[in-house]
């Protein structure tokens, strides 16, 4: 029998995740180096669009579904994935270094015996192993890993893979009912930050720091982000004053993000926010100090008060539109 | 109540990272060590539910005897015992977890603390292994925690906002920022700490699952072109962005 990688697909309400997409066309091309079979597999109450998951070359589409299982249950989850992944007899497993796929991901490690290795940024083929490069220390440095145990899981950093349809690609789509739930710990409610984009998620992020001088004045970033609709980020200076909240945090102790665009609002760059950000395709950075680090990883700089070339930006943007 | 908290000790995040000569680990020449930022958040939270539940919080740390700054950071806070296993500090997320379940498994805890995630190698899955290889509940990346009775509800983290999650003891926490603040050291407590023995252990032998092949500076970005000093530099940044970077 062929030599398997399993591909978990994350749904949020039963929305498949772009990340997961992301990770099929990763294992895919891993899959093709080393002749391995690719299939999906997700669990929720209803998918909406599995079709869509037909066209990626996938040589079998898994939905295991429950009403119970409209929200996230990290004991169901782990139970049902580890048995589907014995059963299929899979030899690797990806995810997407989400919050539940790191949530999930070790847990089915355990179970299913395998080394895990997470956050991979890139995945490369020496002779039959993968070799997964992934950032460390925030990204001050990275790391070529391998897995030696038999079973092998990985987990993807969102945004860095790219989700490539193959259109005359139709897999075929196996819905089964799964009885017996473990639902000792379950998601019981969620509460959505207003309709926000994440910064994890986001593709333009646009941060403000100490630079903006208080919280009121934060509503230029807001606009801003607003106009490009980009997420909003902030620095660990403005966060740990309370002007905004952790959640908004990028660098060593926030978030690591790998957006198209960064756009730093005065945010001088502090080594441990440079570390968050600095793997961004593109970094503009806006700040009174001519000497601060953020210019020197900058793509675009404009030296100048915040609160003064904020605005006119988001007006520039709005009449190019 | 028995109440575990395991502890890192980790690179300072202002410290600047240099390779080691083995080309595998940074260099420690010169870098500054510190208990792992979101340890914190998760000694805060064990020290608030002894408080409130009564009990006795044991800090739990695997590494070298360095580690044990590290260990005594906790005990100045408020940890009534710590517990060094010692070990080189090579070892993969799954080979920590298992010496770490195995200790937890012997002192009887029945509610773990993790940070989310360590800031050297930021893999964020270690409270999640340890919880499964201990048959625990586990809920991670937690930033709201509510314990009644035998009933847990915490609010995770997840992208764009947090899901409620329902379970029982026992129990693995992540702590994630904004759980609590940390409280700072007492003078006594730090001198407390001090005359406190840490208890040492050897951790069964493991055989890593995951190899590091080698560690590398990532590409240093270049910077770029500086488009001016006032707000006319806005027309030549958007236009930058739409038909250079094409990222608008």
């Amino acid at each position: 029998m062929a030599n398997k990688i399993l591909v978990f697909i994350e749904t949020f309400q039963g929305q498949i995740k772009k990340s997961s997409l992301e990770a099929i066309s990763a294992a895919k091309e891993i899959s093709s180096k080393i002749n391995f079979e690719v299939e999906a597999v997700a669990i929720d109450k209803n998918i909406e669009q599995a079709e869509t998951l037909s066209n990626f070359g996938l040589n079998k589409i898994t939905l295991l579904k429950n009403d119970q299982l409209e929200n996230y249950s990290p004991s169901a989850f782990t139970k049902i994935l580890s048995d589907h992944a014995k059963e299929i007899d899979a030899d690797i497993l990806f995810f997407s270094h989400t919050s539940l796929g790191r949530d999930l991901a070790p847990r089915v490690a355990v179970r299913f015996e395998a080394g895990i290795t997470t956050d991979c940024v890139e995945l490369n083929i020496d002779g039959s192993d993968i070799i997964a490069s992934r950032p460390v220390f925030a990204g001050k440095a990275l790391v070529e890993t391998k897995i030696n145990s038999v079973k092998k899981i990985f987990t993807l950093r969102p945004n860095i893979f790219h989700a490539n349809k193959i259109s005359d690609a139709n897999a075929e789509i196996i819905t089964k009912e799964v009885n017996e739930l473990d639902l000792s710990s379950r998601v019981t409610g969620i509460k959505k930050s207003a309709d926000k984009i994440d910064v994890a998620e986001a593709e333009i992020i646009v941060s403000g720091g100490r630079g903006l001088k208080g919280p009121e004045n934060f509503h230029i970033i807001e606009e801003l982000a607003e106009t490009l609709g980009a997420a909003v980020g902030a620095s660990r200076a403005v966060v740990d004053a309370g002007w905004r909240p952790h959640n908004e945090q990028v660098g060593q102790t926030g978030k690591t993000v790998s957006p198209n665009l960064y756009i730093a609002v005065g945010i001088s760059g502090a080594i441990q926010h440079l570390a968050g950000m600095s793997s961004s395709k593109y970094i503009v950075a806006i700040n009174k100090d001519k000497d601060a680090p953020i210019f020197s990883i900058a793509d675009y700089g404009i030296i100048g008060d915040a609160l003064e070339i904020v605005p006119a930006l988001t007006e520039e943007l709005k009449k190019n539109k | 109540m028995k109440i575990a908290v395991c502890v890192n000790h980790v690179p300072d995040t202002a410290t600047k990272i240099n390779i080691g000569s083995d080309g595998n680990s940074i260099d420690p020449n010169g870098v500054t060590y510190i208990i792992n930022p979101y340890d914190e958040f998760a000694v805060e939270e064990a020290l608030k539910t002894k408080e409130k539940l009564g009990g006795e919080v044991v800090a739990i740390s695997l590494g070298t005897e360095a580690y044990k700054e590290t260990l005594r950071k906790a005990l100045a806070m408020g940890c009534d015992n710590a517990v060094l296993i010692k070990d080189s500090g090579k070892r993969d997320s799954f080979g920590i977890a298992k010496a770490l379940a195995d200790e937890i498994k012997n002192q009887n805890a029945e509610i773990v603390f993790f940070g989310k995630q360590s800031v050297d190698y930021d893999n964020s899955i270690t409270g999640q292994l340890t919880a499964e290889l201990l048959n625990y509940n586990c809920v991670s990346i937690v930033v709201d925690l509510k314990i009644e009775g035998n009933k847990i509800t915490a609010e995770r983290e997840i992208e764009g906002g947090r899901e409620v999650v329902e379970t029982t003891l026992p129990v693995v926490i992540t702590a994630q920022k904004g759980l609590n603040d940390p409280r700072y050291a007492s003078l006594k407590g730090i001198m407390a700490a001090k005359k406190k023995t840490i208890e040492e252990k050897d951790a069964a032998p493991y055989e890593n699952k995951v190899e590091v092949l080698n560690m590398k500076k990532p590409p240093q970005k270049q910077a770029g072109r500086i488009l001016g000093s006032d707000k006319s530099a806005v027309t030549e940044l958007v236009k930058a962005l739409k038909e250079e970077a094409k990222v608008i």
